[in-house]
This record gives structure tokens, sequence and C-alpha cells, in this order.
């Protein structure tokens, strides 16, 4: 156990390292530094800029000296803005961790209900239904659903107000996150509920009196729950990445937005700051499942 | 028969020989229903079969043959470009901007006064004055072709990957998956995003001048990411099952007539396990179009002109409040060809592999 959770950690801190390298070298293999822009500022200015952020050093001391700073909380400033991009983040993640929290809380809850409801009433019309709806949603692309979302309910009825710091609303990005993930949730429930229902230990259970609800809660969910949890790293990452385009659509300065506007502007030390960031981030939640997953299901083996 | 009756030596009381007089000759027709009646088949007709037993599998084939011919013949019929404004008799038409589905503007009235013919905008047009028809048709072009050429990609580096490292085992394997772990655990479309706005940037210049130009740099670092990134996946799934392959008698039986590995993997493995990667590659489609048009919602996708579905969603959010089905057109496509791809993927799944469905 201990070796395997020491080699998981090791190769996720490796991730990070290789994620960070490649980042930082590709972002200075981009001509142009960060003060030849349209300022332009005299030599002498530029030169004490440049010894101010070290860039006057070669790239892989350079590097050095950044993952040094990236140990300590510090990702640098930005290009554009020239404020520090540690706070940046500290200041938007928040909006971006509740935004992305609730979609994978009501993704995973509503999934595993679908889900089993379709599991347990196999071929009825509301299974029909169900795998109707989630067929189509996996096919629906969070930028597509959420400005739609946005365009009827918001523009057209009038239902929701447009998102602003003040008055956050959050139910339309929540929505439109959460779709994909809960459509492909509901569709791994069905699938392992089915299966767990044609268990030899769901068949004891029966036949020996154990009651309906109770069969189905003990021993037919918390095995069909299992691979449910696998599920869970992707759709950090589906949920991390869509709110880079569902901030944007629904105007919410969280860090999705500040990423795809560092983008746009060409923000090279923002884009270089939240890029390693998301991926720690993505890194630590893959790690964390996994071994959860192992420590739930005993029968799975260690290697 | 009433010969041989004849001919059989009368019966003993207790002789447990058969008495021939009790049996009926069979006729014609009874012979027949000893016919072997389904022709044989081969694993391709059977699958075949199943596939087109399948409706929504064959609903969504139908689908994607009309949208593919439409998007073949529809700029040789549509009189119109996706990049540049519309002319009517030759004079450029600045009026025609932002006009809904099937509307005309003065100008083209006024011609059609005088006895020319215009051809409907059967989607309008957009802000600069273009059909958004033929912007729609080119945004499915670039669309698709982008999911097939970045599918092909990843199965020609995943195949080969995989077979290498399932083939030859041992330390060979353990270096190769290992920097498959590696590349797997990046997350993916974080460094898409990264890489193409690193490969824009470089590859802008270097580009000027050659054929690739006309792609835009931002397609080429796509196809690039693409191929970097995607394959892990598929070398996983090849290894897999050549690793189990493998393991088969026939291939000990052909090692041991002396075939070279080349041989064995393109005559032993690959037939045994292409149709579990054709499958695995149909399913890659969509979620290469899904990428695609991500990208290009972030402004990272195709350059300008040249549409895709995702750029021309991004582009319709701007005037969305009074011109709705800019959006809805590009959506509407994206949704269903992503959807017929995962249908069709689903079916071939169901039809030629019986022991993936789920």
């Amino acid at each position: 156990m201990y070796r395997y959770v020491i080699k998981r950690v090791l190769l996720a801190i490796l991730t990070v390292f290789i994620v960070s390298a490649i980042t930082f070298f590709s972002m200075n293999a981009i001509p142009g530094g960060p003060f030849s822009s349209e300022k332009a500022p005299s030599a002498e200015v530029k030169a004490a800029l440049e010894a101010r952020y070290n860039l006057d050093k070669p790239v892989p001391e350079q590097f050095v000296i950044y993952m040094g700073n990236f140990l300590r909380g510090d990702l640098g400033v930005s290009l554009k803005t020239g404020r520090n991009i540690s706070t940046v983040i500290g200041e938007s993640f928040p909006i971006s961790a509740r935004l992305g929290g609730a979609a994978a809380a009501i993704a995973t809850l509503v999934g595993l209900v679908l889900g089993s409801v379709a599991a347990l009433k196999r071929n009825s019309i509301l299974d029909r239904i169900i795998i109707f709806f989630t067929t189509l949603a996996t096919a629906a692309p969070s930028f597509v659903l959420g400005t739609i979302l946005l365009y009827v309910f918001c523009i057209k009825l009038g239902w929701a107000p447009v998102w602003s710091p003040d008055s956050p609303h959050y139910v339309l990005p929540v929505i439109a996150l959460s779709m994909y993930p809960m459509a492909y949730i509901t569709r791994l429930t069905k699938t392992s509920m089915l299966d767990a229902l044609g268990q030899d230990y769901v068949r004891t259970a029966n036949a020996k009196g154990v009651s309906g609800m109770k069969v189905i809660f003990k021993h037919a969910l918390r095995n069909a729950v299992i691979p449910v949890i696998t599920y869970v790293g992707p759709m950090t990452a589906y949920i991390l990445t869509g709110s880079l385009v569902v901030e944007s659509i629904f105007t919410i300065g969280g860090l999705g937005s500040k990423f795809v506007d560092s983008i746009t502007n060409r923000d090279y030390t923002l884009i270089m700051g939240t890029t390693i960031f998301l991926a720690v981030l993505m890194v630590t939640v893959n790690l964390i499942t996994d071994l959860v997953y192992k420590v739930i299901d005993p029968r799975i083996k260690l290697d | 028969m009433e010969k041989a009756v004849q001919q059989m030596p009368k019966k003993n009381l207790l002789s447990s020989q058969i008495d021939l007089s009790k049996f009926e000759k069979a006729t014609e027709e009874e012979k027949r229903q000893q016919d072997v009646m389904s022709e044989s088949t081969t694993f391709f007709k059977d699958g075949m079969k199943r596939l087109m037993k399948n409706p929504l599998a064959v609903g969504s084939m139908i689908f994607l043959i009309l949208v593919i011919l439409v998007i073949i013949f529809a700029p040789m019929i549509v009189p119109y470009d996706y990049a540049s404004i519309n002319t009517v008799n030759g004079v450029r038409d600045k009026g025609a901007k932002n006009m809904k589905p099937f509307e005309y503007s003065e100008m083209e009235l006024e011609y059609m006064a005088q006895g020319g013919t215009v051809f409907p905008h059967i989607m309008g047009t957009d802000e600069q004055c273009r059909d958004y028809f033929m912007r729609v048709v080119y945004g499915t072009r670039v669309s698709l072709s982008v999911g097939l050429v970045a599918s092909v990609m990843v199965l020609i580096i995943g195949l080969l990957y995989g077979s290498i490292s399932g083939y030859f085992g041992g330390k060979v394997d353990l270096v190769m998956m290992r920097i498959v772990d590696i590349i797997y655990s990046l997350p993916d479309l974080l460094m898409v995003i990264l890489l193409s706005v690193v490969l824009q940037a470089t590859l802008g210049t270097a580009l000027e001048g050659t054929i690739l130009a006309r792609l835009g740099s931002n397609l080429i670092a796509l196809f690039v990411v693409y191929a970097l990134l995607y394959w892990v996946g598929m070398a996983r799934l090849v290894r897999g099952q050549i690793l189990t392959i493998k393991n088969n008698d026939y291939v000990l039986a052909a090692k041991a007539t002396g075939a070279k590995s080349g041989r064995i993997i393109k005559k032993h493995i690959i037939p045994n396990c292409i149709s579990v990667i054709f499958i695995s590659t149909a399913l890659q489609v969509p979620s290469a179009i899904f990428t695609e048009s991500y990208l290009s919602f972030l402004g990272l996708g195709v350059a300008n002109p040249m549409p895709s579905l995702g750029s021309l969603a991004n582009y319709a959010r701007g005037g969305l409040n009074s011109y709705p089905y800019k959006l809805l057109f590009p959506a509407v496509v994206i949704i269903l060809i992503v959807l017929s791809f995962n249908l069709l993927g689903d079916g071939l799944r169901d039809a030629f592999d019986p022991k993936l469905k789920k």
C-alpha cells in the first residue's frame, strides 16, 4: 500500500514538473520578450526591468528561479496589468471553485439517481427518456449549451439576471457545466447498476428476504458507485476546462475567464501561472481519486 | 429400398435388427429441409448485417452521408463565397448585412425586378455581408476534416506505438508505457491551449508562402497537439489487445514455423484487433470535433476568414440578441454531427464487437 502511494505521489510530482517545464520553455520560445511591446522603454529601463525579473539570465536558470518562486507560492506578475499572479488567482479561484464544485456535486447526485432509475426501470418509458436525454446531452458542447441558456433565460425570458459580482447567479452556468458529466455519470451508473443487480450477492439478498430498498441501496448501489468514482478525475478536468468557456459566456470573473482573457491578450506570464495552477489541481484530484478508489474497493489489487 | 426390403431374410422374433418395411422414403421436399439455409458469411458481412438492424446507427450513417454530400456539392451549386462580400451582378452588395434567412437585400430585389435571378440566402447573411449558409457549409467542412484527420493521426501513431510496445514486451514495453503514463496524466486540454498559443506565435511566420499557410497556423497547431498528446489512449488500447492476442496458440505456431515479427504483426495480430481499433477511431472523431470547436470558440482555432463551426458559434455570441439564428445553425450542426458519430460508433461497437457491449 505505502509503496503504491509513494509511487503515485512521485508520479504526480513528476507530472506537475513536466507541465511546468513544458509551459515555461514553450512560453519562452515565443518571440518577443515581455518588455519589447508597444510601449518600448529605453534601453536602460529595459535592462533594469529585465534584471528585476531575472530575464537577463539564461533560460534554464530562469526556470530554476521560477520553480523556486512557484514553490513559495509566487508566480510572478502579469505582463498586461502588472498585478501579482498569485493574487489574481487567489481572488478569482474561489468563484470558479464554487461554480465547479456545485456543477460536480449536481452532476454526481443527479447522475447517480437518473442512472439508478434507468437501471431499475429497465426498458420502461422512463428509462428510454433518460437515455435519450443523456445521449443528446453528451453531444452538446458546453459553450453551445451555455450560450443557448444565456439567450433563452437571460435575454429572452429574463428569468435570470446577467451575472455580476454583487448578485452572483450560479444556476445557469452550473447547468451548462454539469450537463455533460451528469449525462456521462447517468450512463455509467446505469451500466454498473445493471451489472450489480445481476450479481449473486443481490440474488442472495433478495432470496433471504431483505427488503427491496435495502437491496438497492446497501448491495447494488454501493457496488455500482465504484466505477463512478474513477470518473471523478476526468470530470474535474472537464469542469475545469469547461469553466473556461462557460465563465466567459456568462461574464463570470472567475479563474476560467481570466485564463481566456490572458490568451486573447497574449499575457504569457498569466497563461503560464494559470496553467500550472490548474495542472496542480487536476493532478491532485486525480491522485486523491485513485487512492480513494483503491481504499474503497478492497478487491482491486495495488500494483 | 423396396428391393432391399424383399431381400431381407425373414425376421426372427427375438432379433433386434430394424425392420426396413416400417420406414418411409423421404420426399424431395423433406430432403430439402436438411439443406443449409443460410449462406456462409464473413465476419465483416455478419457485422454489417447486425449494424443495418440498428435504426439509430443507420439513421446516423444516412445523416452523415447527407452532410458529406452537402459540403461537397453545395459550393458547386450555391454561387456565393464563404470569404468575400456578396455581389449582385458583379457589384459588391453592401446592403446585404445581417439578413434573415431567405431575405433579399435592396440591390438583389432591384436586380430581380429587372429579371435577374438571385440565389436565396438559405441561412441569411452575416455582419460582413457574406452568405451564412456557405459559411456554415465551409465551417462543417473544416470541423469534419479536422475530426477525421486528427483521428487518423491518432490511429497511426497509437497503432505503431502500441503494437511495438505490446509485441516486444519486457523492458521496451516498460519504458514505452511509462512515457504513455506521463503523457496520459498531463491535463490534455490545458496543454492543447498552451501549445496552440505557442505554436501560433512561433509557426505564424515560419509558414508564410507555403501551402500550409492557407490552413493557418492555428489548425497546424491543433494537428501537432493532437499528434503529440491524444495518441496515448489508442496506444494503450492497441497494446492491451496485442498482449491478449500474442499469447494465442496460432501466434506460437507462426513463430515455430519461422515467421518474422513483421509478418506476425501484419497477418495475425492486426486482423484480430482491427475491429476494436476501428470502433475506437470512429469514437475519436466526435472528440476531435469537440476539441476543435472548443479551441475555435476560445479564438485559437482556424484562421479568419476560414470558418469552423466553433468559431461561427463564437462570432454569433456578439449579436445574440438580434440574430439568434446565427448561433442556432452552427450549434445544431455540431450537435447533430457529434450525436451521429456517437450513435454510429456505439452501433459499430455493438455490431462488430459484442464483447465490448455495455
